[in-house]
């Protein structure tokens, strides 16, 4: 199966964006993969796009089974949540569990006014009803592999498969 | 006398082909022991007109004489509750066990009379190792009136120690030392000066320090062990030290000897093999007194014991009941089971410090036994006959099953000891044995 | 012996010591720290890592401080949180130790925090938990006897690393009663542990212990020649009961040869920092003049303090 380009979808996903996505939207993007598509998105769309980064390690749902995870980033969102348009920015949408632990996060910061999500690769398998506002591409992947976004030295971001599933 | 004391006192045993060892008399040599009216009859040929009323094959295996234990403690009067006489009694003969001495620490402490009688009679009447009472130095062992050591001694007792009780009136442990010396009573003590000591639950080191432990620094025991010798001098009274702890100690009584002073010195089997770093984390079954000190001091207790130093070694056996044992270091109860030790950990000190066997069973035989004054603790015609038979090459798994003793507490739980006792006999009867095929 | 705390797998289930904890570990928890410290800047100061969860505070001794500072960190991570204040002795109530945490195993207690007089109370507990099959409960020790006091070993470590950057070139001074100190030996073992080359204790010699020396520690009884060059210095609080125990003669000389003063902090490096693990006695280890000033983040130490005890909730009980 052959991946698509990760530059290629980026640019993809902003023409998506661009004149639907309202202009003073804030970018949210979720560690790590997220963050350095948000901050593409922001320098690529025009308008008011301040881009805030979330760890979603603190909500997840899987923390009885698997614990904390080692690396916990620290959440900055340095703009006012009450009231704002936020874009949740990720880079792999799979079983929508991700996204649901930011909106929680999120919502502890303040009320938005409205709340969309932008996502790199939609692969389905969804285990929770979350929908991406914005998608640039579709995948289907095997259960047992996992698509990862990587960033080179020179900012470069590709996409590769990975052993094991998510 | 037991009720059967008639039948039991004609009973002939030949205790056959084992490895007879006596220290007092060097003997060490394969034969056979003949008993008969409760004494040692002969040993390699048998009495003319000899038959036995009971063989007892001792192919492979020592036999000495009864271990004598200079400290157990046998918790009557007052502490029933974490041992009773018989359960202990029972356990001194499972470890070979024939003559034992138990401190004056007993709720009453022994400063009365009939408080020893009631001892000695309940012992007689268990028929098992013989018990000698120590009696206590001053009344209630508070330190500040001496007891009717005459009368103590009339009803049995054969020293006069404050066991742990501090005796802060040098002038009262003075007197105490010079009345005894008038009627040639014997005086034990622990060198331990109270105030140096006050609080202190480890060794002051390393170990304490890291772990937050209050200290006892050595100069607790040098101190009182300075003072000690000093009134010795004085008064000529004749004292045994017990529980020597440390290096410097060791040292001072060393030259104490050597300069004539009539002490003599004993060290508990468990400071023999362990030191404060066996604490590990918090481990209350080494909550011990005195403390287990540093490596430098085992090395010198061990140095010590073999060199003569220091005299003999004891148990210093304490039941602590399990509850008392699983509280924080600090307020765990001190002390060890080890009545059924004695003789492994003697035999694994003489292993590891290349002693030889007989060497090894002085120490817990005729050494004691001269310090107590007793007839026993040797194998030669005459002798009562307090016999231990024991398998030197067998090791076994110390376990709260594999112990009489109703104290389990012991920093050995679960490690291997060599040396398994298979019979003991006391006045030429048989109080303990294992249930094998004797002949 | 395996140290009590680690499981099969070397991963932390009881926090009891700083002494044989690997420096992973460690640093582990003060990196999960970080990402705590920004909790109190939001709206809802509340993650919802232990929802559910049952903290139970186990003070045997009395400190509104210290019992405080876990409650407001395990009610950030959503834990619910029980207070019990045993009194000063768990015999004086009749039941004992180990009874008293069964019984409160028994109501689904998630995690004890435990503060005992006796050193070594908190390993007892665990080392029951553990044996008993129980090692899913989770016992962090609040600070028992003199032995150690990890949380605020952590929350030190973590000061200097906030101000300091790393361990590796600095020299760092405790200043006080090591002796009687629980949060000495817990900054000794992790600032020797994470490879600080050099620490110093400066104190009489009442108050400081044997072989110090043997944990790494270079012990000097001249506060001035101590404190030259140092990059950090930590001042232990003195207690009343050490001029009673004959340890002192009294406040007034102890604070003019171990107080520290202006003219004393001037010895140490320009940009030192100058911490206390509090409650501070003015005018007897410190002056008011050095706490309130520039260099010192006693205040900092407090709110790093909430951040460090929620990372090590979250990190046992994700274990």
């Amino acid at each position: 199966m052959a991946l698509p380009d990760a530059e290629q979808t980026i640019a993809a996903l902003a023409d998506r964006m661009r004149g639907a996505v309202a202009f003073d939207a804030k970018f949210v993007g979720i560690y790590s993969g997220g963050a350095w598509v948000a901050e593409r998105l922001a320098a690529m769309i025009d308008g008011e796009h301040p881009v805030g980064y979330i760890d979603v390690s603190f909500y997840r749902d899987d923390f009885n089974r698997t614990g904390l995870k080692p690396a916990v980033k620290r959440t900055e969102l340095p703009f006012e949540v009450e009231g704002a348009t936020i874009v949740l920015v990720d880079d792999v949408l799979y079983t929508g569990r991700s996204v649901r632990a930011a909106i929680n996060e999120l919502f502890d910061f303040g009320r938005p006014a409205r709340v969309e999500l932008a996502v790199l690769v939609d692969r389905g398998g969804r285990e929770l009803p979350i929908e991406p506002t914005y998608t640039g591409a579709r995948l289907a992947v095997a259960r047992d592999l996992s698509i990862v976004l990587s960033r080179a030295e020179d900012g470069g971001l590709t996409l590769t498969t990975e052993a094991g599933g998510a | 006398m037991g009720p059967h004391g008639e039948e039991r006192r004609e009973l002939k045993l030949e205790i056959r082909n084992g490895r007879v060892i006596d220290p007092r008399h060097g003997i060490d040599r394969v034969a056979t022991l003949y008993v008969a009216a409760g004494r040692v009859a002969a040993l390699g040929a048998a009495p003319s007109g000899w038959s036995a009323n009971r063989t007892i094959d001792a192919t492979g295996l020592v036999v000495c004489p009864g271990l004598i234990d200079l400290s157990a403690r046998l918790r009557e009067p007052g502490f029933e509750y974490k041992a009773t006489l018989e359960s202990e009694m029972r356990a001194a003969v499972a470890g070979g066990v024939t003559s034992l001495a138990c401190p004056p620490d007993t709720d009453p402490p022994l400063d009365e009379p009939g408080l020893v009688e009631m001892l000695k009679y309940r012992a007689r009447s268990l028929d098992q190792a013989h018990v000698y009472p120590i009696g206590a130095l001053t009344l209630g062992l508070q330190g500040a009136e001496l007891t009717e050591m005459g009368e103590l001694t009339e009803a049995g007792c054969v020293a006069f120690s404050q066991a742990e009780a501090p005796l802060t009136d040098t002038g009262v442990l003075l007197r105490a030392m010079q009345y005894a010396a008038t009627f040639g009573h014997r005086v034990w003590l622990r060198p331990q000066d109270p105030y140096l000591a006050k609080g202190g639950i480890a060794h002051d080191g390393e170990v304490a320090t890291r772990l937050g432990l209050a200290a006892i620094p050595p100069a607790a025991e040098t101190i009182a062990l300075a003072t000690i010798f000093a009134l010795v001098r004085l008064t000529g009274v004749h004292v045994h030290l017990c529980r020597i702890s440390t290096a410097e100690g060791v040292a001072m009584v060393r030259a104490a000897k050597a300069g004539g002073l009539p002490v003599t010195c004993d060290v508990a089997i468990h400071h023999l093999h362990l030191c404060d770093v066996d604490i590990g984390w918090f481990d209350a079954q080494c909550r011990l007194i005195p403390p287990l000190r540093g490596t430098r001091d085992r090395a010198a207790l061990r140095a010590g014991l073999c060199d003569g130093t220091i005299d003999l070694v004891c148990s210093d056996h304490t039941p602590v009941d399990d509850d008392a044992k699983q509280l924080p270091f600090g307020e765990a109860e001190p002390g060890a089971t080890g009545l059924e030790l004695l003789l492994p950990l003697a035999l694994k000190w003489a292993a590891k410090d290349k002693v030889p066997l007989p060497e090894a069973l002085a120490r817990i035989t005729s050494r004691p036994a001269e310090v107590l004054r007793s007839p026993a603790g040797h194998l030669g015609v005459g002798a009562p006959a307090d016999v231990c038979l024991f398998d030197a090459g067998v090791l076994w798994r110390v376990e709260p099953a594999a112990l009489a003793s109703q104290g389990k507490n012991t920093p050995f739980l679960g490690l291997e000891v060599p040396g398994k006792v298979r019979m003991t006999i006391v006045g030429g009867h048989v109080v303990h044995e294992e249930s094998t095929c004797w002949e | 012996m395996r140290n009590p705390q680690l499981s099969a797998d070397g991963e932390l289930t009881h926090l009891l010591t700083l002494e044989g904890l690997p420096a992973e570990v460690i640093v582990r928890i003060l990196d999960t720290a970080v990402p705590f410290t920004s909790i109190a800047e939001r709206d809802v100061k509340k993650v919802p890592l232990l929802r559910g969860r049952s903290v139970f505070n186990l003070f045997f001794e009395n400190s509104t401080r210290t019992r405080t500072t876990f409650e407001i960190a395990a009610k950030r991570l959503s834990a619910d949180v029980i207070n019990l204040n045993i009194g000063f002795s768990s015999t004086s109530k009749g039941e004992t130790l180990l009874d008293t945490v069964d019984n409160l195993v028994a109501m689904n207690a998630d995690m004890f925090v435990v503060r005992h007089s006796q050193s070594g109370a908190p390993h007892l507990i665990a080392a029951h938990l553990n044996r008993t099959g129980r090692s899913h409960v989770h016992v962090v020790n609040a600070g028992d006897g003199r032995h150690q006091h990890p949380t605020q070993g952590l929350l030190d470590l973590f000061t200097i690393r906030h101000y300091k950057k790393g361990f590796r070139a600095l020299t760092v001074a405790v200043v006080g009663d090591v002796m009687h100190s629980r949060v000495a030996r817990s900054l000794i073992h992790g600032l020797t542990t994470l490879g600080t080359p050099e620490v110093r204790a400066i104190g009489p010699k009442t108050l400081l212990p044997t072989d110090l020396q043997a944990l790494g520690v270079q012990v000097h009884h001249d506060m001035r020649a101590g404190l030259a060059g140092c990059d950090v210095v930590v001042m232990l609080r003195l207690q009343n009961e050490r001029m009673k125990g004959a340890l002192l003669p009294s406040v007034g000389e102890y604070f003019k040869h171990y107080g520290l003063t202006p003219e004393k902090l001037a010895l140490a490096k320009p940009d030192a920092i100058v911490m206390h693990p509090g409650p501070m006695n003015r005018g007897v280890e410190i002056d008011s003049a050095v706490a309130d000033g520039d260099r010192s983040v006693i205040l900092p130490q407090v709110t790093f303090g909430i951040a460090v005890r929620m990372a090590v909730m979250s990190i046992l009980a994700g274990n």
